[in-house]
This record gives structure tokens, C-alpha cells and sequence, in this order.
């Protein structure tokens, strides 16, 4: 079973897709659990024979503990390759894709941009990025709705990041369940643009509180819809008082020195 | 839906603990979700149901949840607080850093097997 949405058919699993290579990998369902194999159930059935005594094992486990694991051992393989990791969050349809083309261009000359795509389905995103010119990797999460580490794991052995650089990891949009798994970032950005409600950080608080930088995009679109900046940057700082904020627009530009200030400037980058 | 990612997680888990201890079946799950750990726990629960039924080992557990309501800390005035929500204040002071001490809790507590 698939441990993302329970699904057991085909097209439903996880694949690896790089622009201009042919071969697509299913890694599908290879999240190590053990179903189907190697549960000893050849016993006799008594089950509920008088004489069976139960008992009770103490566990006092972290459910999302391998996760995690797996996390750390991703931001430490980042870490010694000076690479900062971004993992980029947000609802569907904020910009975020528009965002990374435009970084990615404006960026080439000076700094190195290697992308991890997640989305449930299709390779329009990676497309998109390969124009660019910056290697990338296409994850297809099938039915799931949020990248792991260990999808990390495995997208950076295909893609060799270089020392030294920015990996872009763009989360399957959705504000919700990409909270909770850490990759092993070193920051996460969340996205919401003024096409969508001012009280989104409200809304979707785990998902703010769990950010270091919001980035509130399509600046350029304000005159026409009932969007209120300050109330949306309150709201966001309310959830999450350390959360830095920064508009912009990704189509004309605006305000994208400073994203790009801070992309520089982040410590865990040290070409 | 992440609660089938967590339910899946948790089984996972007992079944671990399960094989170690020699245990023939999983009776019961006992764990501990935070109220501020992003888990609906509905969600969970009918996910577990569907999810339990992929190993004989756990296909008649029940799942236990101990709700872990949540509790900050106000680095002013120290004192120590419920949360309900991420917009938190300290009730005396109005400070907004409030520490989170505890209800983000995901964990499996116990297991009972035969």
C-alpha cells in the first residue's frame, strides 16, 4: 500500500522523471513497509484461546520519527555541499513555478540553480524549468499530496546538485499537509498571492507558523481585487511573529531585489 | 491527506515492536496526537480503518488516541498557559512570542498484542 493516500493500483505511485532522459522511475511503493511479506501468520489460529495473555509494550515513538531521520540525514549531506535548500509552499496557482523562471533567469550569471519539481501529475513544471536551463527533476507523488524526505533522498542522488548552490524544492501545492514533513531545508517559503484571501495565514496557520519566509506575490494585480496587504502581513506575523515578509510580483518584477538580496545572503550558501 | 501518511506510519511502527516481542497479533494502539500537530483526528481514525486491513498482524486493532490539548509558555512573564490556536497572546502581558510547550505531540505510546 502506498503510505501517501492508501492506494494500492497502478498509476497511483511515485515517479522520477528528468527532462530529455527517457526513463521514468517508479520508486512507487518501496516505503520499506513490510506488508505483503514476512508476516510469520502460520501459526495456529488461537487467537483467542483462554490461556493467550495479552501484553502491553511500551513504544513512546515519534510516528513521523523516520521522516525526520531521513530529514537530518538530508540536511547533513546539504550542509557539507554548502548547498541551500529551499522548500517552496504554497496553495496551487500562487506563482510559485513563475517565481522560480524568473529567479532562475535573472539569477544564471551569479548563482547556481538546481530544482526539485513535486505535483501530483505531469511534467509541465520540469518543462518549464528545463527552458530556464537549470537542471531539474520532476516528482510525480501519483495520489499524494506532499513531498518526503525520502523522495528528496532519492531526486538528489538522480540530480547531483554542485557544491555550493541553490536547490529549489517546489512542494505539491497544497497549504496544508506539506507542514508537517520535513525535507531537510534549510528554510521553508511560503507563497500567497492577492488573487486569494488576506486571512489565509489564519486559515492555514500550521503552515505559516512553520515557515521562515512568506512571500506575497502578484503585488502587480492589488488594484483589482479586495486584497488588504497589511491585514494579510498581520495575520502572517500573528501565526508566526519571527516570519520575515517580502511582496513581489513575479511577472513584472517588482520588489524581487529583495528575494533575491535574501537568496544571496542566507548563511547556509557558502560558494 | 496526510493522516494516511501518519496512520500508515503508526502501523508500521507496531508492527515493528510486534515482530520483535514475537507477538502474534496487534490488540490495541495506544498514541498521542497534539491538538496543535496539524492531525485531524477523524481523518485519522477512518484512515486507520482502511489502512489496518493490509496486514493480518493489525487487522483487528483498535486505535487509541490520547488528545494532547496544547500549552505555551510567555517568555516575559513566565507564565504558563492553554492554546488552542496559533495566534497566541500572553493573557497577562499580550506578549505574541509565545514558547509552544507541548500539543504538538505525534507519538506512539503502547502497544498491546497476544
Amino acid at each position: 500500500m502506498c503510505d501517501h493516500c492508501g492506494c494500492d493500483g497502478p498509476g497511483q505511485e511515485v515517479t522520477y522523471h528528468r527532462p530529455g532522459q527517457d526513463k521514468h522511475h517508479h520508486e512507487g511503493h518501496e516505503h520499506s513497509h513490510d506488508h505483503s511479506h514476512n508476516h510469520d501468520h502460520n501459526h495456529d489460529h488461537g487467537h483467542g484461546s483462554a490461556d493467550s495473555a495479552s501484553r502491553t509494550l511500551d513504544i513512546e515513538q515519534d510516528i513521523l520519527l523516520k521522516n525526520r531521520l531521513l530529514a537530518e540525514r538530508n540536511r547533513g549531506w546539504l550542509m557539507a555541499k554548502d548547498i541551500l535548500a529551499l522548500n517552496l509552499v504554497s496553495s496551487p496557482g500562487s506563482g510559485k513555478t513563475t517565481l522560480l523562471e524568473r529567479t532562475i533567469v535573472d539569477l544564471k550569471s551569479e548563482l547556481p540553480f538546481f530544482v526539485i519539481e513535486g505535483d501530483q501529475q505531469t511534467l509541465n513544471d520540469a518543462a518549464r524549468i528545463d527552458a530556464t536551463g537549470a537542471p531539474v527533476i520532476q516528482i510525480n507523488t501519483g495520489s499524494g499530496c506532499h513531498l518526503d524526505a525520502e523522495m528528496i533522498q532519492r531526486a538528489c542522488r538522480e540530480l547531483s546538485p554542485a557544491t555550493g548552490s541553490i536547490l529549489m524544492i517546489e512542494n505539491v501545492g497544497n497549504l496544508v499537509c506539506p507542514a508537517l514533513f520535513d525535507l531537510g531545508e534549510s528554510a521553508k517559503v511560503v507563497v500567497i498571492s492577492v488573487t486569494e484571501g488576506d486571512d489565509k495565514p489564519l486559515k492555514y496557520s500550521h503552515m505559516f507558523a512553520a515557515s521562515d519566509l512568506c512571500l506575497i506575490n502578484k503585488v502587480d494585480l492589488l488594484p483589482y481585487v479586495d486584497f488588504d496587504l497589511e491585514k494579510c502581513e498581520q495575520a502572517a506575523r500573528a501565526v508566526n511573529p519571527q516570519l520575515k515578509i517580502l511582496r513581489i510580483s513575479a511577472k513584472t518584477g517588482e520588489g524581487l531585489n529583495h528575494w533575491y538580496d535574501w537568496l544571496r545572503e542566507h548563511p547556509d550558501r557558502k560558494a | 491527506m496526510h493522516e494516511m501518511s501518519i496512520a500508515a506510519n503508526i502501523l508500521e511502527i507496531a508492527e515493528q515492536q510486534a515482530a520483535q516481542a514475537q507477538a502474534r497479533i496487534i490488540n490495541r494502539i495506544e498514541v498521542e496526537v497534539g491538538l496543535l500537530a496539524g492531525v485531524e483526528i477523524s481523518a485519522l481514525e477512518f484512515c486507520f480503518e482502511t489502512a489496518r486491513m493490509m496486514s493480518d498482524l493489525t487487522s483487528s486493532s483498535a486505535l487509541v488516541i490520547h488528545p494532547v490539548a496544547g500549552r505555551g509558555r510567555c517568555p516575559d512573564c513566565r507564565l504558563d498557559f492553554p492554546v488552542e490556536f496559533f495566534v497566541v497572546l500572553c493573557p497577562v502581558c499580550g506578549q505574541t512570542n509565545v514558547k509552544i510547550l507541548q500539543g504538538r505531540e505525534l507519538k506512539v505510546r503502547s502497544i498491546n498484542v497476544d
